[in-house]
């Protein structure tokens, strides 16, 4: 039995909007190890960059707090945990619900949730009021598995050639 | 970003060349409106062709100068909208209003 491939990491950075970028940047970056391809790193980006927001917007409503992302690959999949302690969320299903935003003044579009939950294979919500929110959201990277038989058979072709 | 205005066509061509997401939004959407107000367009055209990121801010964004021309008469319409960007867009509908031109 072969050890399945596992690696870990933790980011923490206060919720100033000109992080989100530096977020999705570094989970993306983390990401690449598991050979995505653009679109799927496109889609990781977007999915953090909306969480990251969200804690930033909803979670602190611009107080400032800390944010934290923790990454986890098993496999090829990718969990990415994004978390804050702000006010939280009274009901989740209707802020889940596409188009509806509790800050429409803000041009908020109302698809956060939308979007994470399209570009993620999976995606749960779990808060309490006045504690803080955790999203987490995981990817499966699909690339194709090579087959133990392929490299056998790879193998013995190189040993018939010598 | 970047503006070019036709006079003659009365078309304002707005150029964006920031990452779209809910920091950069701010500052977009305050350079939009200031060129809109200043030349009162019929026709604007927000051009995405250096936009290299952007989440669900661009729809707020979009959907934001889409009431404003609308206000004053005119219509919006963008381009060179790249594959994830439509992904975005068409998830929201807001390509109805907004059409994508190439």
């Amino acid at each position: 039995m072969k050890n399945i491939y596992e690696n870990e990491m933790k980011l923490e950075f206060i919720s100033k909007s000109n992080n989100e970028a530096f977020a999705r940047i570094s989970v993306a970056t983390f990401a690449a190890q598991l050979d995505p391809t653009i679109e799927e790193i496109a889609d990781i980006k977007t999915a953090v960059s909306e969480a990251v927001t969200n804690a930033i917007v909803h979670g602190y409503e611009d107080k400032e707090g800390v944010v934290k992302v923790i990454c986890k690959i098993t496999g090829n999949v990718i969990t990415i945990e994004i978390s804050d302690s702000g006010k939280g969320i009274e009901d989740i299903e209707k802020a889940k619900r596409p188009l509806y935003t509790s800050k429409p003044n803000l041009e908020r579009s109302g698809m956060g949730f939308t979007i994470m939950e399209n570009f993620m294979d999976e995606m749960n919500v779990e808060s309490i009021v006045g504690l803080g929110t955790k999203v987490t959201m995981k990817k499966v990277i699909k690339k194709e598995e090579i087959k133990e038989e392929d490299i056998a058979e790879v193998l013995s072709q190189i040993n018939n050639m010598n | 970003m970047n503006s070019k205005y036709i006079a003659e066509d009365k078309l304002l061509i707005l150029e964006i060349t920031e990452e779209i997401d809910h920091h950069q939004a701010e500052k977009i959407r305050r350079k939009a409106d200031d060129e809109i107000t200043k030349f009162m367009p019929r026709k604007v055209i927000l051009d995405f062709k250096d936009v290299t990121f952007m989440d669900s801010a661009g729809i707020g964004m979009v959907l934001g100068r889409y009431k404003m021309i609308n206000m004053i008469g005119g219509k919006l319409e963008m381009e060179n909208v790249s594959v994830p960007l439509k992904k975005i867009f068409d998830m929201s509908g807001i390509t109805q209003i907004c059409p994508i031109i190439s």
